[in-house]
């Protein structure tokens, strides 16, 4: 893989970046004694694009909403040396989780609302963020006529909407079909690209984490933890050219090597979640 | 509609049938039921004359609508107060039934506490209670407008905390991540949430 030896910094960023928030042994073992998460050490540094990719039950999710701050560990320690807590953060869920009252403005403008920015002083914000997901036109929509894709559109808007360092996706486009995810795959590395905040992506598609990351963090299930972390040492921008090239089959063969790894690892255990 | 109405290739069978059934569907919606009325209330005439049931036990329809006509002023007063008694009462319904739900959706232990008794007003009879009503309460509106708040309550106050509670778990998330305060969750999310199945 000769073209895919560049470096696996994304644009603009040079030499260390700072880490953003680590875990540090973290566990959580929930109070009907399944334990989600054991012994996770995990780093995510300013301007990373990290996906979690594992089977069912390995605790992504679970990681996910403990870096949110949703939840807390059991065991070990989460830091966020660059993040001030919750403020920095947006959400972005598996369903589109909007309003469903409530017009696509109202539901972008909602973390500024909850922030007590007004109407008026907010709309500036909300109409630039709905222009970068290409929703400027239906501010006025209300979601029921709103395909899949557009509610996820919104969805990211509002995640976006506050300038968050840090956004955290949990499985975000799994519900959707595969041209439309394409298509909000590109659209979220553009957003990326241009507005250089931090991901945390949860996923169960290794092409999707080969797609978008700088790093996938594989996990294994029972009890759910990290089996192992890789780069994804291909040059940003991703385009469709990358999506049909040998490097990036290259690099699903590998993960998926991986992921196979991890899922053998779960010692005798079927499939099936919780 | 039209595509349906004047399709431009003409119909296979199956189609065709469909077409047909919506559009019988669609009349006989407001025909048959008024069609069962009228043939209610001819039985009903017909079970007057039949047994030869004398009116002031079971008054022919005719009759009904002939004394509605001709003691109209005396019955619309009679009208009115029952409106009257029936709108504040509903009123009140509302005002008590959501304001304690909301109450109810700040704190389980206070829902906890009070829903059950909420429950056992709700399956007593009325007809168990008027008699105390009848006796505690002088006034004759306060005593009506008592009796319906009792059975309109519930159905608002129980539909209202089934809405306050059902909102999605990660709207709550995103609530919560955003720093809502309780008030902000009541007031952008719970309530809004609520108000279909209140008012259903």
């Amino acid at each position: 893989m000769p073209d895919s030896k560049a470096a696996p910094e994304q644009p603009g960023s040079g030499g260390a970046r700072a880490t953003l928030l680590s875990l540090r042994g973290v566990g959580k073992v929930f109070s009907n004694g399944v334990t989600a998460l054991s012994g996770v050490d995990m780093a995510i540094r300013e301007g990373d694009f990290v996906s979690l990719l594992g089977p069912s039950g390995c605790g992504k999710s679970t990681a996910l909403r403990l870096i949110a701050g949703l939840s807390t560990p059991t065991s070990g320690a989460i830091e966020r040396p660059g993040a001030a807590g919750n403020d920095t953060v947006g959400f972005v869920f598996q369903e589109p989780t909007l309003l469903p009252w409530a017009s696509v403005f109202d539901n972008v403008w909602l973390p500024l609302r909850l922030r007590g920015v007004p109407r008026a002083k907010a709309a500036p914000a909300v109409m630039e963020m709905l222009a970068r997901v290409h929703l400027e036109r239906f501010a006025a929509a209300v979601p029921r006529e709103l395909s899949g894709g557009m509610k996820m559109r919104v969805s990211i808007a509002r995640a976006l909407v506050t300038k968050p360092r840090v956004l955290l996706m949990d499985e975000p486009f799994a519900a959707l079909d595969e041209i439309t995810r394409f298509k909000l795959n590109d659209d979220l590395l553009d957003l990326w690209q241009d507005q250089r905040f931090t991901v945390v992506f949860v996923t169960h598609s290794v092409f999707e984490s080969v797609f978008l990351s700088t790093r996938i963090v594989v996990m294994a299930a029972r009890p759910g933890r990290v089996f192992r972390e890789l780069a994804v040492e291909a040059p940003f921008p991703r385009n469709e050219t990358f999506r049909t090239s040998p490097a990036y089959v290259a690099l699903c063969r590998r993960t998926s090597e991986v992921l196979a790894g991890a899922i053998n690892s779960t010692a005798g255990a079927g499939h099936g979640g919780h | 509609m039209a595509a349906i109405e004047h399709p431009a290739r003409p119909l296979d069978a199956e189609e065709a049938r469909r077409v047909r059934r919506e559009r019988l569907e669609r009349v006989g919606k407001w025909l048959l039921p008024l069609l069962i009325m009228v043939l209610a209330i001819w039985l009903w005439d017909r079970i007057c004359v039949w047994n030869g049931i004398p009116k002031y036990i079971l008054p022919r329809p005719g009759v009904v609508v002939q004394t509605l006509y001709s003691d109209a002023g005396l019955l619309f007063s009679s009208l009115l107060v029952t409106l009257k008694i029936t709108f504040l009462s509903l009123l009140l319904a509302v005002v008590g039934g959501v304001g304690l739900a909301v109450l109810f959706a700040q704190s389980k232990w206070v829902e906890m506490s009070f829903f059950p008794f909420a429950v056992v007003l709700q399956v007593t009879p009325i007809v168990a209670i008027f008699p105390l009503i009848n006796i505690y309460v002088d006034n004759q509106t306060a005593k009506l407008l008592l009796c319906a708040w009792i059975v309109a309550f519930f159905p608002v106050l129980s539909n209202t905390t089934l809405g306050l509670n059902s909102v999605d778990r990660n709207l709550r998330d995103l609530f919560r991540l955003n720093g809502a305060s309780r008030w902000q969750e009541l007031w952008h999310l719970r309530l809004p949430a609520a108000m279909p199945s209140s008012a259903g």
